[in-house]
């Protein structure tokens, strides 16, 4: 397990490029010819990119449900972009976490002074408040009829060398390219992020405010800029899922979104950068494995979830691992 | 005018027995009820199954939303937050916890209860007109059964032994336990308490508005915007949030287009948070 080997940063390094060079080569040559689960992986990879963003808003103590507004917001920037100034995709793709980004620090700097509870409820509401603002500017993002049929992504190249080909029609394997590689590379800023002097600073306005504020640290910036960070990987997700989908619609990503971003954090732990993924891995397998209840899979599903939280509260991580607990928590039970 | 402050009155009135009964929850457990919603909506499928499905009076169908979802509220209490709460890390696993119950409830309901729009038939016919305004008798059966129950609870919450020592629990747990308060008890009543309301909300309004299993998720976030106008964990505040934003939306249905009227709702509830983080009533917040 990554978390094991956290503590020596070069075993940690070799590790990560070895598990990437295996994805990257073996889970193609595995489920190439299956398009169903290729596309599950590429779905998961970028879900628990998304989710990366949520669990950096944990880090500094804020429960942020507004995720999927800002997905959402990532991908109407791509689909409106792409679709009737025709810019490149690959324009569009940080961009678009751009955008959210700079939304993100915009509505971010009066929210955040909220905690807790209210900062959970308000952030659900900026979710519906996306939905509702997709819904209401028709002009602009054709309202309920979404934007569809968005091209697929062009090629990329620079001084005429091409980097990327064209994306074909049809084809999957891009598209799990594009998400594996998004998916190491933000796992790769949450860790380098984590251990650095800023994860330390965000993980001490998680513990207490006033004594990092005390201790010199601006805390409105730095909590301004966490959640940024988690708006810009939503957006970029956002529009990821925007040019997979090849089409935006206002329920593309919504409050119930949100809240399934959260749990995949907390399912794996919120004490390990590579929880969203692990949580992400798991509970989207076993829904995709609950395929065949049909109609009662979402039931099940969610009996699941609760069972989880009952028996593993502190994440599915926790039972491998615990970290040193940091004063004021208690110990697990 | 005078119509759309009546409609304000209509939805205001049920909405402050949702914002209550989230607020109780609240106070005396910390746990934000992401559930709210959803256990409204099984509180009108109950008097609509007791008043159309068996024939029943419709406030035979009232009583038993009350008990029902009541019920439904002690039981998790007892199985889902209790357990977890006693050995969890981090508070926000009982908010997440909610949520799952939101989902698992929801998805529940759409596999018994169907996608159809359900509705009762009227509790009371004729229109009266009052200051220029229309209003069908049964709306105005609706507010004065809401405002009996609002009476009827502010009065068990100020006066009755149980109302006393739930407050007294809201306030200090350990100081309430020390004076002899079953607080196991206490808390798990308090909590169906709470959910009793959902449910009573729901069966009041399916009276005028027809449920449907999808519609939890949309009353959970009114009652959030309700309890964070008001302040979150104070009654009065839960009440006044209730009517506030009864009035906000009914104001916002007769000027703007459809889903306009929400999306300025939630600017001015962000921007008033900006200025009264704790709602006009709300204490001072950890």
């Amino acid at each position: 397990m990554a978390p094991n080997i956290a503590g020596s940063p070069t075993g940690a390094i070799a590790a990560g490029l070895l598990v990437a060079a295996i994805y990257f080569v073996a889970v193609p040559l595995a489920f190439g010819d299956s398009g169903y689960f290729l596309s599950v992986i590429t779905t998961m990879a970028g879900i628990s990119f998304i989710s990366f963003g949520v669990w950096l808003t944990f880090a500094i103590g804020r429960i942020n449900l507004a995720q999927a507004g800002f997905a959402l917001i990532g991908a109407y920037t791509t689909g409106i972009l792409v679709s009737r100034f025709g810019v490149s995709f690959w324009i569009c793709l940080p961009l678009s976490g751009v955008v959210a980004a700079a939304l993100g620090g915009l509505i971010g700097w009066p929210v955040l002074r909220l905690k807790g509870v209210y900062f959970a409820m308000i952030t659900l509401c900026i979710t519906e408040a996306c939905r509702l603002a997709a819904l209401s500017f028709p002009a602009v993002t054709r309202g309920a009829q979404g934007i569809v049929d968005l091209p697929l992504p062009g090629d990329l190249s620079i001084f005429g060398f091409v980097l990327v080909p064209a994306f074909e029609k049809g084809a999957r394997l891009p598209f799990f390219f594009l998400a594996g590689a998004l998916m190491m590379a933000g796992l790769t800023f949450m860790w380098l992020l984590d251990t650095s002097r800023v994860g330390a600073v965000f993980r001490s306005l998680r513990q207490n405010e006033d004594l990092a504020s005390s201790l010199g640290i601006n805390v409105a910036k730095y909590r301004v800029v966490a959640f940024m960070v988690s708006c810009f990987y939503a957006g970029v997700g956002g529009a990821f899922f925007a040019a997979m989908q090849q089409n935006v619609y206002p329920t593309t990503f919504q409050v119930i979104d949100s809240v399934y971003f959260m749990v995949y954090c907390f399912v794996g732990g919120l004490e390990f950068v590579i929880g969203p993924l692990i949580g992400t891995v798991l509970l989207m397998l076993s829904f995709e494995l609950l395929h065949e209840f049909q109609r009662y899979q979402t039931v099940i599903f969610s009996g699941l979830m609760i069972l989880c939280i009952l028996l593993m509260p502190n994440g599915v991580l926790s039972i491998f691992r615990r970290r040193q607990t940091v004063s004021g928590e208690k110990p697990d039970a | 005018m005078a119509q759309v402050l009546l409609n304000a009155l209509v939805v205001g009135t049920t909405y402050a027995l949702i914002a209550l009964g989230i607020t109780i929850i609240f106070s005396i457990m910390k746990i934000v009820n992401f559930a709210h919603g959803q256990l409204y909506m099984i509180g009108g499928f109950v008097v609509y199954y007791f008043n159309v499905v068996f024939g029943l009076p419709f406030w035979f169908g009232l009583l038993m939303s009350f008990v029902i979802v009541g019920a439904m509220g002690i039981a998790m209490e007892l199985f889902l937050f209790r357990p977890v709460m006693l050995r969890v890390k981090r508070e926000e696993v009982t908010m997440l916890l909610a949520m799952g119950t939101a989902v698992f409830l929801e998805s529940l309901a759409l596999i018994v209860f169907g996608e159809k729009q359900r509705g009762v038939p009227p509790i009371a016919t004729g229109v009266v007109e009052l200051f220029g305004a229309r209003l069908p008798t049964g709306r105005i059966v609706v507010i004065g059964v809401a405002a009996l129950l609002i009476v009827a609870l502010m009065l068990f919450i100020g006066y009755t032994k149980t109302g006393r020592a739930l407050r007294a629990m809201a306030q200090d747990r350990e100081a309430t336990a020390l004076q002899g308060v079953n607080l196991k008890w206490l808390s798990a009543a308090g909590f169906g308490l709470g959910t009793g309301l959902a449910g009573l909300a729901g069966g009041l309004l399916v009276a005028i508005f027809a449920v449907h299993s999808g519609a939890g998720t949309a009353i959970s976030i009114k009652a959030f915007l309700m309890i964070m106008i008001g302040g979150a964990g104070v009654l009065s505040g839960a009440i006044l949030g209730g009517f506030v934003l009864g009035v906000l939306e009914s104001v916002g249905y007769a000027l703007l287009p459809g889903s306009m009227t929400f999306l300025v709702i939630f600017l001015i509830v962000i921007g008033f948070l900006i200025v009264r983080p704790n709602g006009i009533m709300g204490k001072p917040w950890g």
